[in-house]
């Protein structure tokens, strides 16, 4: 099969207008005709749920929690880009696309995100008209301020709490059409097959969280909203309940996954602090406009500090090593994320960590306190500050914050097309889930802007055009593949609960969690992988045979639920070590030890590695099919990423 | 990091929302004060599956204080001793060796309870759909900075909008009343020039709606703003019954 992503001909600037009108539509008469899936109630879920329905389609929407207001994109913390040089200092839509391509160190497609830089500015003017209270100047406009691998103020937010406001402004949205009675949602409800008819996607099969009950659902399009894998690791910043479950299901089933081994290391997140750890806690990245960070420059000094006969302020000013400032002065402590992870893993392996483990570097307000006051300080970051001080009993307003970078974001997901289809008609995807906009690494307060550019201003448009071309007609729930695919999910369901094992769920995942961090986390090297691919396969069989999962199907139970969510993390991880082995080349998120420039900085290989690589699932236990989608950059030039 | 803590807890487990629940007594032992109270919990419940017996069900996600899924009313208080703290982040330390910890739902009628922990809390969706909107489709809206906003009521309406909806406020009432929940939504609409066109109705149809609910009516207690873990103010109560008494003159 060829990849087709479908980019449209033409100048960039004008690609997305021109695809909008070749694109067909289905008439307002004939909307209500068509049904639509979505699953997943995140940004990019319940905007599109919202917006489709608006539009006049009938959209049943689902979510694991009892609330789709409760999706992990509540947790973004520090703001969304958006093109619209309100500060005028130099930002465009030409600046944020070529932006957010350098920082995905030229891995992702021109056409793709030069259509998010676009749309960018319509989200803010929709999120202000639906009441979303971002931070405003004193003069009643919106205020701005910086994020990670840019040189102009684009990011808007409200407090640290971006991800919150964004998203019950697109709750509110959907809301509406619950009430309106266009869409059917559908809570504790997880999906956990995808229904394939005539080689096209019509329907899923959903557990329901409460009573077991699993059901079939029809529809002319499947939308996947279902976030990143990055519970992959077991710690990362993502909710407990974050899975790829969906995503890998579609995989099995014939939907192509793409850069499974771009996975984000985010800089600043709150140190392990014990074997008890259950998750991580970011830090937003907005702290960096005013923290400086900092390690010891030698060896003695920071094992004074991890010994506790030093405190952080004991350290003199010339004793210390601001060394983001010093390596890359003109963006400094703003470089993006991957540089930024990778720096601070360097300063600990070289001996300089700080905090009792030594896997942790400082993040100072100390100049900041001074320059603008503690109460100028607190209404920037206040609740983030108060959450430091929740989970570590440290007052960082007094001592500096302790930070170590922490899996937070994939940018790998489904390989989608410019429509945001998938390799399998019908099925599209949404947001995270999908690999399309961000390349081997994405930009601060890109995802909220990705997640709602998919969801309000892309999918209405693009989902149209199949639709009109299928046809009205309604989908027969009652073909032989649902009752098949229904049986399928209850035999996985029966076969996981007879487990009796003596190990438990938790402590598989764990176990898998310590393999890909080991192996396949910020740096990587052919031998670690290939080791890790063994390990992986033999803990997966373990898995099968030993796990315990305890109660029946139908009620409440938690233990099956984490059960199928590991399973198919135990599944991905060995995707992601192919091709994070195949990728011959460093780039973004994605480090592998052998290819790095004299100064350790990730080195491309343009010529072999500038494509896509898309997965093709072929039956258990068969190695996956590779499919190169080649990039093509006609606008921007490659060049080594410089942040100096 | 070894613990260093010995916990008897209480816990209520109740098998479904037909069957009668008890307070069934564990053991917490070897818990580290750095763990959060959600993790205290893994622990017990990690020994309960090794010996194939139910773990506790409680609701929680993101772990961080924001998805307002946890919940757990600890020793008589909903999320525990710790002001301006969700159960996800209160940390063990705020106990002590020793101690017994009782740990039970939320109890309001109109949060049934699901399985253990768990409740439905689906009446705060039906009152968000009755009206906890701006009536705009995507699209063809002004551009966001035409509608200039003063400071103080941006911020005004933002720390209404920080409600994350658990429903401590329900919890910690006597009453049972979802007034600062549904309070903290219709201020923040009621202050922004966005929310305007459809001010009144909306107060009037998602108090309507609270009502119908059958959660119980404010009689000034503040024990909703005490235990709010985003510290909403009970000056929204105040607010709403404005807003709703207004819709009612408007209406007559």
């Amino acid at each position: 099969m060829m990849l087709d992503a479908k980019i449209p001909e033409g100048p960039l600037a004008e690609k997305w207008n021109k695809h909008k009108f070749n694109l067909k539509l289905v008439n307002p008469a004939n909307k209500r005709k068509y049904d639509i899936i979505v699953v997943g109630t995140g940004l990019a879920g319940a905007s599109a749920a919202a917006t489709l329905a608006e539009l006049g389609y009938n959209v049943k929407a689902f979510c694991f929690q009892d609330s789709p207001r409760r999706a992990h994109s509540i947790a973004a913390q520090g703001g969304i880009n958006a093109a619209k040089n309100y500060p005028n200092d130099g930002d465009s839509v030409y600046r944020l696309f070529y932006d957010t391509i350098k920082g995905g160190d030229y891995r992702s497609r021109e056409g793709n995100v030069y259509r998010l830089a676009e749309v960018s500015v319509n989200i803010i003017d929709q999120c202000v008209a639906q009441g979303v209270p971002f931070a405003r100047e004193y003069g009643g406009l919106l205020d701005n301020r910086s994020f990670g691998g840019a040189q102009v103020s684009r990011t808007f937010y409200a407090k640290g709490q971006t991800g919150q406001q964004l998203l019950l402004g697109a709750y509110s949205a959907l809301n509406r059409q619950i009430q309106a009675g266009k869409v059917k949602m559908y809570t504790r409800s997880e999906m956990l097959d995808l229904v394939v008819v005539d080689g096209k996607a019509q329907g899923i099969v959903t557990r329901n969280l409460i009573t077991g009950q699993v059901d079939t659902h029809s529809g002319h399009a499947v939308l996947l909203c279902t976030g990143g894998y990055g519970n992959v690791f077991y710690l990362s910043t993502n909710a407990m309940g974050s899975n790829v479950t969906a995503a890998w299901r579609a995989h099995k089933r014939g939907a192509f996954f793409a850069n499974p081994c771009y996975t984000q290391i985010h800089p600043t997140c709150i140190p392990v602090t014990g074997d008890h750890q259950s998750k991580l806690t970011l830090m937003s990245e907005s702290l960096r406009n005013d923290g400086r960070v900092w390690v010891p420059k030698t060896v003695e000094l920071a094992e004074r500090l991890r010994k506790g006969e030093l405190k952080a302020r004991d350290i003199k000013e010339e004793d210390r090593d601001y060394y983001l400032e010093r390596k890359y002065p003109s963006f400094g402590n703003l470089v993006p994320r991957d540089v930024a992870s990778r720096n601070a893993k360097q300063v600990c392996d070289e001996g300089r960590g700080v905090g009792k483990s030594g896997l942790a570097v400082y993040l100072d307000f100390a100049d900041a306190i001074s320059r603008l006051g503690q109460p100028a300080v607190a209404a920037k970051y206040g609740n983030l500050f108060d959450m430091y001080q929740q989970i570590t009993d440290e007052n960082p307003y007094q001592v500096p914050m302790r930070i170590y970078p922490a899996v937070h974001y994939t940018m790998g997901g489904l390989w989608v097309d410019y429509n945001l289809m998938t390799s399998l008609p019908g099925l599209y995807s949404l947001g995270e889930a999908n690999f399309s906009d961000h390349g081997a690494n994405r930009l601060g307060a890109s995802a909220l802007m990705q997640g709602l550019a998919d969801g309000y201003f892309v999918i209405p448009y693009t989902v149209g055009d199949y639709l009109a071309n299928i046809g009205p007609a309604p989908i027969d729930a009652n073909r032989p593949e649902f009752a098949q695919t229904k049986a399928e999910v209850e035999e996985r369901i029966s076969k996981l609960l007879s487990l009796k094992g003596t190990k438990t769920v938790d402590e598989y995942h764990r176990d898998l969690g310590h393999i890909m961090w080991e192996y396949c986390g910020m740096s990587r090297n052919a031998e670690g992988l290939k080791k890790a691919k063994g390990m992986i396969a033999e803990l997966r069989d373990a898995f099968w045979k030993n796990v315990i999962v305890v109660g029946e199907n139908e009620e409440v139970n938690q233990s099956l639920e984490k059960a199928g969510r590991v399973a198919d993390f135990l599944e991905l991880g060995e995707l992601m070590v192919d091709d994070a082995l195949n990728r011959e080349e460093s780039c973004g998120g994605h480090f592998r030890e052998e290819y790095q420039t004299p100064e350790g900085e990730a080195l491309r290989n343009d010529n072999e590695f500038a494509y896509v690589a898309a997965w093709e699932f072929k039956g258990n236990n068969m190695p996956e099919v590779l499919h190169k989608e080649q990039l093509v950059f006609e606008n921007v030039k490659l060049t080594q990423r410089s942040y100096k | 990091m070894s613990g260093h803590m010995n916990l008897t807890l209480k816990v209520w487990r109740q098998k479904n929302s037909t069957t009668p629940g008890k307070f069934v007594t564990y053991k917490a032992n070897d818990i580290s004060p750095d763990m959060s109270f959600l993790e205290m919990l893994d622990v017990v419940n990690e020994d309960l599956v090794k010996k194939t017996e139910d773990p506790i069900h409680f609701d929680h996600d993101c772990r961080e204080g924001i998805c307002g899924m946890c919940s757990l009313v600890i020793n008589g208080e909903p999320h525990g001793p710790k002001r301006a703290t969700t159960t996800c982040q209160l940390h063990m330390r705020s106990f002590a060796d020793g101690d017994t910890i009782v740990i039970e739902p939320w109890r309001a009628a109109a949060f049934p309870v699901v399985k253990d922990l768990v409740t439905n809390r689906s009446a705060f969706e039906r009152i968000q759909q009755a009206g906890g909107y701006v009536s705009i489709s995507t699209g063809g809206v002004p551009d966001a900075n035409e509608i200039p906003i003063p400071k103080p009521v941006a911020d005004e309406a933002f720390s209404s909008a920080e409600c994350i909806g658990c429903g401590a406020c329900v919890a910690a009432c006597k009453n049972a009343s979802a007034m600062l929940f549904v309070s903290a939504k219709i201020s923040q609409y009621a202050l922004l020039p966005q929310g305007q066109p459809e001010r009144y109705a909306r107060a009037e149809a998602m108090v309507l709606q609270m009502d119908e609910e059958g959660f119980g009516g404010c009689t000034n207690t503040y024990a909703c703003e005490a235990q709010c873990p985003k510290e909403i103010k009970v000056t929204n109560i105040a607010r709403m019954n404005r807003e709703f008494f207004n819709a009612e003159l408007i209406k007559s």
